[in-house]
């Protein structure tokens, strides 16, 4: 019953809060940039209005791959949110993304494959960190499975700070933020038009949109699980690590792929890797 | 007649019978009869073992060990023989030096060399006899249709030999029997050798000369694999007085370590793990069920068999520590290698270097967790490697060409094989499919014994999603080119397998966990005397999963209704034709979208020098460890 409830609150809460705090982003972005940016609620307003649009299709079937994209990024979450195994989690987000992948090949137009070529590179950029934290997760609590992992008597965060700082590093991957907005990016300075996302619009894009925000909050749960401990300091520290990401995106301009491949896997070597063989190295 | 014998025995009549009819009817009733009737045996086989834990045969084996001798000696004189008349000094060295020794040893110990079982079934005999015996069978049917094709394509170049073909490949399926259900360490290394030199003959099947120079290669990596193979066993009767594999798995570690490290050396080379990796690439010019059937699925397991078999007296040890390094090495770097290539069949066979990679890591780490995953992985690789490597093969002969970039669009023309490689592809790598269980397991077995390990599994699975990924988009990108079904005049003998495997590949993410109750874990818990069983919590979910990915195709019901096709965004200089457009001097160009390969990064020959030698250094360490 618990269960249930939870994914309740999860399906309807987590695009809610997913929206506000897009439009959170889109606000402080504006004031950085000396604009006034646009209401607190313009990510609901834009999706309405897509979801009123027309379908455009290259392929017929591509936008069945963005639907399935977006009931295994929900469920994912769900996964997370009812504290089910952490590297299941992982896998089921590795599930969606390759269908997002997926969807933009088989929109079978020059920059959505391009964009598909360099989202495929971003997903071997990020994975290990990401794996590399179910595992200090592992070696710290004794377990993979996230309801543990927060039930634990560890702030997690003092035990596995490098790869904390490894995980931080490819926030800006996930919420396709430069410097590291290389497949698409929610604004129009994209190289490739709007990357793997060009040619989807109208309830498809709407899918996009809105499986994004899922896919954030789930994200930022995986910052909360560092400081699961005191519930008010993740849930800080999780707004704070978004609010860096926002900063370093109005710094920093997109780089090339080899750049974003090399430097996510050397900050997962060096500060995941290292953090690990510490604590390898203590346990014994 | 007991289970086992029949089934060594039973595919070394059908080759027979194939090698003196070249006739197309006789050879299709004898396959068919042939993989039916390995089917079968395997099944009674999975049966009686059920019942009983381990099951001993013994044999009245004078006889058939000189006839052994003979026929080494005989394989010896025509190894040397191939040596010498193409120039490769290695061969005849490897061949003679092996086979004097076994014969002096043989000679010298006659007497001395007492066997109590030469044959025995366990568990995991029963795991590897039903790959073999099922997917064995399958190939062989494939190759029925698949050789007529091929012979057509090649008719000039390449001699019609098919009866000396498939005898082979009967010969091979009767020689993996004898590997698996071995007891004798000179029984093991007598089949051993029929691999070998069975994968020789059919490498050079097509007699060119690329074909030739592959199959020495292969023969000499073989050979020095069999050479270690020789010397473990000589010197581990010499010092402990034993023969028997069920007898070298009670001694103590330290005892034995030496003949244990040479055997899992001819392991190694024998699943071309680096630095031995360059045969199996250069196996790849061999027809596609010599690819399927020795380079990926059975000829090569064998060699992990091995390692895993004695994975129990690894453990622990620094010898099994620097394995499971080699390993996890060749794990990592032929998966960056296999981003580069584009030629389909490499792109499988770097993936399975890298799959017996992870199986050798955990085989090396010997705990309970990693054998379970290993043994895993064995299973779910077999199936799905199979079904990829039968897929391109019938690809490979309709669009006349093996590299990925000629495959866009295939899911239009080819729809049916295509979905059939996406399945296998998925079993490759997805979620909730088999592979991924394994890598899961393997992980979580390695994060517990050493987590320096578990970071070659983390970074290499990253570099396998990319390019399997690369692959299937690749198939789904269409560009209006060409669009005619390719599909006709595929046999059913190439039909039954594909569609057999894609169905298995999918129905074993269900019940792997079956397979695991009866299978994995019982044999575990004999060797180790504890095992894992799988959360229930996890399989619900997986299953679940599995539903999702599964209901997948009812896309192609609601097949995009309510949508307005329009052509790709080509920034408004779009031809009336979807996929060209106007150049900045008014011609038309047509699209061209290339995958990212990546050859500057994950460059061959820079990766494969670095690693050679790193791993020869490790293997050389691991020698040395067992001296102190």
């Amino acid at each position: 019953m618990k269960t249930f409830i939870i994914i309740l609150i999860y399906l309807i809460g987590a695009p809610l809060i997913g929206g506000v705090i897009a439009g959170l982003d889109r606000i402080i972005s504006a004031r950085m940039q000396s604009r006034v940016g646009p209401p607190i609620l313009q990510p609901f307003y834009d999706v309405f209005k897509l979801l009123q649009k027309e379908n455009l299709v290259v392929r017929r079937s591509q936008n069945f791959y963005i639907f399935y994209f977006f009931l295994l990024i929900i469920f994912t979450g769900a996964l997370f949110f009812i504290g089910e195994d952490i590297l299941l989690v992982i896998f089921a987000l590795t599930l969606a993304c390759i269908f997002f992948v997926l969807a933009g090949f088989k929109a079978s137009s020059p920059y959505s494959f391009i964009g598909a070529q360099r989202e495929l590179l971003q997903i071997m950029a990020y994975e290990p960190a990401v794996i590399l934290v179910a595992i200090g997760m592992y070696m710290v609590t004794g377990s993979f499975v996230i309801k543990n992992i927060i039930n634990s008597d560890k702030l997690l965060f003092l035990h596995l700070p490098g790869v904390f700082i490894a995980f931080i590093f490819i926030l800006a991957i996930k919420f396709r933020k430069s410097p590291f907005d290389l497949s698409t990016s929610h604004h129009a300075h994209q190289e490739i038009v709007k990357g793997i996302t060009t040619e989807f619009s109208g309830k498809a894009l709407a899918m996009i949109e809105v499986g994004h925000w899922y896919e954030n909050i789930l994200v930022l749960g995986f910052v909360y699980l560092f400081f699961a401990k005191y519930p008010v300091l993740g849930v800080i520290v999780s707004l704070l690590a978004y609010i860096m990401v926002i900063f370093i995106d109005n710094c920093f301009a997109r780089v090339k792929w080899q750049v974003l491949v090399v430097s996510a896997w050397i900050f997962a070597l060096i500060f995941g890797v290292g953090n690990i063989m510490i604590l390898h190295l203590f346990k014994n | 007649m007991p289970v086992p014998f029949f089934l060594i025995l039973a595919p070394l009549l059908a080759a027979i019978i194939l090698l003196i009819f070249n006739n197309k009817q006789v050879r299709f009733l004898t396959v068919i009869v042939c993989a039916t009737a390995l089917f079968v045996g395997c099944f009674r086989l999975l049966l009686d073992t059920l019942a009983n834990n381990i099951i001993y045969f013994k044999v009245e084996s004078h006889i058939i060990t000189q006839v052994m001798l003979l026929l080494e000696i005989c394989l010896a004189v025509f190894l040397i023989y191939i040596g010498i008349k193409n120039r490769k000094f290695w061969i005849v060295t490897l061949a003679f030096l092996q086979t004097l020794a076994i014969t002096i040893f043989e000679l010298v110990y006659k007497h001395a060399i007492i066997v109590e079982h030469d044959i025995f079934i366990d568990k995991f005999s029963v795991i590897m006899a039903l790959i073999v015996g099922v997917i064995g069978g399958l190939i062989g049917i494939y190759a029925l249709g698949y050789m007529k094709d091929f012979h057509q394509h090649f008719r000039k170049e390449v001699k019609d030999n098919r009866n000396m073909f498939f005898f082979l490949i009967f010969v091979f399926l009767s020689a993996m029997f004898g590997v698996i259900f071995s007891n004798n360490l000179l029984w093991l290394y007598f089949f051993w050798e029929i691999t070998t030199v069975c994968s020789f003959l059919l490498i050079g099947y097509k007699g060119n000369e690329e074909s030739k120079n592959n199959s020495l290669k292969a023969l000499k990596f073989n050979l020095i694999g069999g050479l270690a193979f020789a010397v473990g066993i000589i010197y581990l009767f010499v010092t402990n007085n034993i023969i028997e594999l069920d007898k070298l798995m009670s001694m103590s570690k330290s005892l034995v370590l030496l003949p244990v490290l040479l055997i899992s050396f001819a392991g190694l080379t024998k699943s071309a793990q680096l630095p031995f990796s360059g045969w199996l690439l250069g196996a790849m010019v061999a027809p596609t069920p010599v690819s399927a059937l020795l380079h990926s699925t059975t000829m090569v397991k064998a060699g992990v068999y091995i390692i895993v078999r004695l994975a129990a007296l690894l453990q622990g040890t620094t010898c099994g520590f620097m394995i499971a390094l080699v390993g996890g090495i060749t794990f990592l770097i032929t998966t960056f290698l296999a981003v580069s290539q584009s030629d389909a069949k490499k792109v499988l066979a770097y993936s399975t270097i890298a799959n017996l990679g992870l199986i050798v890591l955990c085989a090396g780490v010997g705990t309970y967790e990693a054998v379970w995953a290993a043994v895993l992985l064995i299973i779910f690789h077999a199936v799905a490697k199979c079904l990829l490597f039968l897929c391109v093969g019938v690809i490979e002969h309709k669009i006349h060409s093996r590299n990925i970039e000629d495959m866009s669009g295939l899911i239009v023309t080819m729809p049916k094989l295509s979905i059939m490689l996406q399945i296998g592809m998925s079993g490759m790598f997805l979620a909730p499919f088999g592979m991924l269980i394994s890598k899961w397991a393997a992980l979580q077995a390695l994060v517990d014994y050493n987590p320096l390990l578990a970071m070659f599994v983390v970074f290499g699975s990253s570099a396998t999603l990319f390019f399997w990924v690369k692959w299937i988009g690749r198939l789904l990108t269409v560009t209006n080119s060409d669009l005619n079904d390719h599909e006709e005049g595929i046999t059913k003998t190439q039909w039954f397998p594909l569609i057999s495997l894609s169905v298995l590949t999918v129905a074993m993410c269900g019940l792997f966990s079956v397979v695991a109750h009866f299978l994995i874990e019982p044999y575990i818990q004999e060797i180790y005397g504890t095992t894992i069983t799988l959360s229930k919590g996890n399989l619900f979910i997986m299953s679940i999963m599995l539903m999702m990915v599964l209901l997948f195709p009812l896309s192609f019901f609601n097949y995009g209704k309510r949508v307005k096709v329009v052509d790709a965004y080509l920034c408004g200089a779009n031809t009336p034709k979807g996929t060209s457009f106007y150049g900045s001097l008014g011609d038309i160009k047509a699209i061209q979208m290339k995958s990212y390969y990546l050859e500057k990064y994950f460059n061959e020959k820079k990766l494969l020098s670095v690693s050679f030698v790193v791993c020869i250094l490790i293997l050389i360490f691991a020698v040395i460890s067992t001296f102190i």
